[in-house]
């Protein structure tokens, strides 16, 4: 049955929405609007000369071969950690769904690192592969393998897809195991019954029934590896070698903040915050309706 | 240190040991700083003196991050109209500082509208230089000032048959003995920190010849970079070929090498001369430092090397008292004891010659060999327009621009000329778009 509340006041309700609108408007939408605004002007650090532009900012954007290669940088790095994250997350849900002695033991240990705070996790994998006093680096080095992120573009980024997904598995296990444990166990029970091993009933009985599940965390991780990954970026290679990891919200904090291009970065800005709305879009219409958790 | 040294370090406390009775009306001058640590401690003390040493003004120094983080910090602050009084901005952000007219009150002109006591001349000419304007009008008060020296590991150049006194000179003299260090089993010849300044930048200006053009952007806004020379590609690709045998081994940007010297991986290493300190916790060796390498055969070379480093930037929309607060503060910063205080204790170099004859005088390069190689690279020979110093408009980013493509070429991807090409080209683009801006 449906319970319908009316309010006898007609300021009532806007009253109550007052806050979360004000907040919205504070601190979203002005400052919003303060980017979109500066992507059009070309003004120094200073705010001393300022000239409107148009959509100059825009056009030098889309123009500049670096900042294309940081989009395909952006889309390959999102990507990777994306499915990294996803596949071990999936892998390491099912494994501790199975566990029974111990089992929350597991859990706990397995959502830790989700606790860890980029930067703090770049730090980590920092010192694990810095190529002058990594322990990693010493021990591929004696198996004949040189390891340099400093000059090797690949090794920068695996090794940064390797940071930022490392944090991520801890989320997608959470969600893939509730995912697991809202499977009726009568119907995996009936394959079993039926002689299907292991591994079939995995493919034709338990991801199916998770790919709701699966869809949303790919959404949330783009967003994740597209937005929050600045820290690891930050500490682990500085955008580099030869902008090889020089992912789209490092480049605008990078133009900003340390070169003081405003209107570049504010444009670049723009172009992040229409990507966000679109993922945002997609995430509405498709994952909303269907994803149980 | 001994009792002479010890004395001016007492003296220095005495001179600002007035009477500290607390005056009534203080002015407070803020002073928006980067100096994190030790260095930071250091600032406090010199404020402190400053304190102390009357009664009108009070300096109260606030620390805002990293180097970029301040400049930002105080941008901000100023569009906000809440700019602090003195913002430190490193050496890069000096070309956005200058044009920045009416955000900011040069030097010079604050001491003459204050009628505070200034001699432009007492300030050595390759510190200030950098900047001042093409005809000597100081526009920031210089702070900490360091330039690039050659640090090198005296044990395992022992181990390696090599004189530990006989510091390599040359290019070609730094390659021979890293080779001979590589072949004593050492993993790295030499390595380099902050490659951008100390392997382009100042190497242009050691060897006379621009790194851009009207005199390296002092001369004006419509400057171009100029660093892909026959020289420079030269350099650059030298370096690129001895990487092959572990001559020569790239250290990441910035200062992020620096573990590789510590540890002991390259003997040879190339680092400012601030470096001092964190070379003297960390290292579990001896080492000296001699003065950057050059190609003997570039004719007038080593001409002088050029700072890097920090400057005090006078912020405008002050009153009066306070901008006199600001000029007493900064003849305070100049006095030869103060300028000593700060020389001796963090490797940064002396801003005028009275605190550089003052160590001299106490004999503090006897006790302590190669602090003053710095000061002779800066001063060994009078300036020319391509040693000054270099003023660029969003030179910070320009810098980004040259790590990606020196990486290029180190990683193999591109030559040197190809390299240096793309850097300058992209580095042109921002330098016209500074131009627009600044009409």
């Amino acid at each position: 049955m449906e319970k319908r509340v009316v309010f006898q006041s007609r300021i009532l309700p806007y009253l109550l929405l007052a806050p979360q609108i004000v907040v919205t408007l504070v601190f979203f939408i002005w400052p919003a609007s303060q980017a979109v605004f500066q992507s059009v002007l070309q003004e120094d650090a200073f705010g001393l000369s300022t000239t409107f532009v148009g959509l100059e900012n825009f056009e030098v954007l889309f123009t500049d071969s670096h900042y294309l290669s940081s989009f395909y940088v952006t889309v390959f790095f999102s990507t990777s950690v994306a499915v990294v994250a996803i596949a071990c997350g999936l892998f390491l849900a099912v494994q501790a769904d199975r566990v029974i002695h111990g089992a929350t033991a597991y859990k706990t240990l397995l959502i830790w690192p989700y606790a860890v705070a980029p930067a703090v996790a770049g730090v980590l994998f920092l010192f694990l592969f810095n190529p002058n006093l990594g322990l990693f680096v010493f021990a591929l080095r004696s198996l004949g393998y040189n390891w340099n992120h400093a000059l090797n573009g690949e090794q920068a980024m695996s090794l940064v897809i390797v940071a930022a997904a490392w944090r991520q598995i801890s989320y997608n296990f959470l969600f893939f195991l509730a995912g697991l444990q809202s499977i009726p166990k009568s119907l995996i029970e009936a394959a079993a019954i039926d002689g299907a091993q292991p591994v079939r009933r995995f493919w034709t009985i338990i991801f199916p029934m998770l790919t709701p599940t699966t869809f949303f965390l790919l959404i949330m991780n783009m967003v994740y590896a597209f937005f929050d990954t600045f820290a690891i970026i930050h500490q682990v290679t500085m955008g580099g070698p030869g902008g090889a990891t020089n992912i789209m919200v490092y480049k605008v904090y990078r133009d900003g903040f340390v070169g003081l291009d405003l209107g570049g970065s504010a444009a670049q800005s723009v172009v992040l915050m229409i990507i966000v709305i679109g993922f945002t879009v997609i995430q509405f219409r498709y994952v909303e309706r269907k994803v149980h958790y | 240190m001994n009792f002479k040294q010890t004395a001016i370090f007492a003296a220095a406390a005495a001179l600002v040991a007035g009477t500290a009775s607390s005056a009534s009306a203080v002015t407070e001058i803020q002073w928006w700083h980067a100096q994190a640590g030790a260095l930071g401690e250091r600032v406090n003390a010199i404020a402190d003196n400053f304190n102390r040493s009357q009664e009108i003004y009070k300096v109260v120094p606030v620390f805002k991050g990293s180097y970029s983080e301040t400049m930002t910090a105080g941008i901000a602050a100023f569009r906000a109209g809440k700019a602090p009084h003195i913002l430190m901005v490193f050496e890069v952000g000096t070309g956005t500082m200058m044009a920045a007219k009416g955000a900011v009150i040069p030097v010079y002109k604050l001491m003459a509208d204050t009628g505070v006591p200034f001699d432009p001349k007492a300030y050595l000419p390759a510190v200030t230089g950098y900047y001042s304007t093409p005809d000597g009008k100081m526009l920031s008060m210089p702070f900490a000032s360091s330039t690039p020296v050659l640090w090198y590991n005296k044990d395992a150049f022992v181990k390696a048959g090599l004189d530990p006194n006989k510091p390599p000179k040359t290019w070609p003299e730094v390659a021979e003995y890293a080779k001979k260090l590589v072949a004593a089993g050492s993993n790295c010849g030499f390595s380099t920190a902050w490659f951008t300044w100390t392997q382009l930048e100042n190497f242009s200006a050691w060897h006379n010849v621009p790194f851009g053009t009207k005199a390296n952007g002092l001369g004006g806004f419509d400057t171009e970079y100029v660093f892909n020379g026959p020289l420079q590609v030269k350099h650059i690709q030298q370096l690129a070929d001895w990487q092959k045998d572990k001559t020569f081994v790239y250290g990441g940007r910035d200062n992020l090498g620096n573990p590789k010297f510590i540890s002991g991986e390259c003997p040879i290493y190339v680092e400012s001369s601030a470096g001092y300190g964190s070379f003297k916790a960390g290292a579990k060796f001896a080492f000296g430092a001699s003065t950057l390498p050059y190609w003997p055969d570039v004719q007038g070379a080593p001409q002088n090397t050029i700072i890097g480093g920090n400057s005090l930037w006078v912020m405008s929309g002050h009153s009066k008292v306070e901008n006199k607060g600001v000029a007493e503060f900064f003849r305070f910063l100049s006095l030869p004891l103060i300028q000593a205080y700060w020389h001796a204790y963090t490797g940064y170099v002396p801003i005028t010659t009275g605190a550089y004859e003052e160590m001299k005088n106490v004999k503090f390069y006897n006790d302590y060999p190669g602090r003053d190689i710095p000061i002779m690279e800066l001063s060994g020979k009078p300036t020319t327009e391509n040693s000054m110093g270099l003023r660029f408009g969003y030179f910070a980013q320009a810098r980004d621009f040259i790590y990606e493509e020196i990486e290029n070429i180190f990683a193999g991807k591109k030559t040197a000329k190809q390299g240096l090409d793309d850097a300058v080209t992209r580095g042109n683009a921002l330098l016209r778009k500074f131009e627009k801006e600044q009409k």
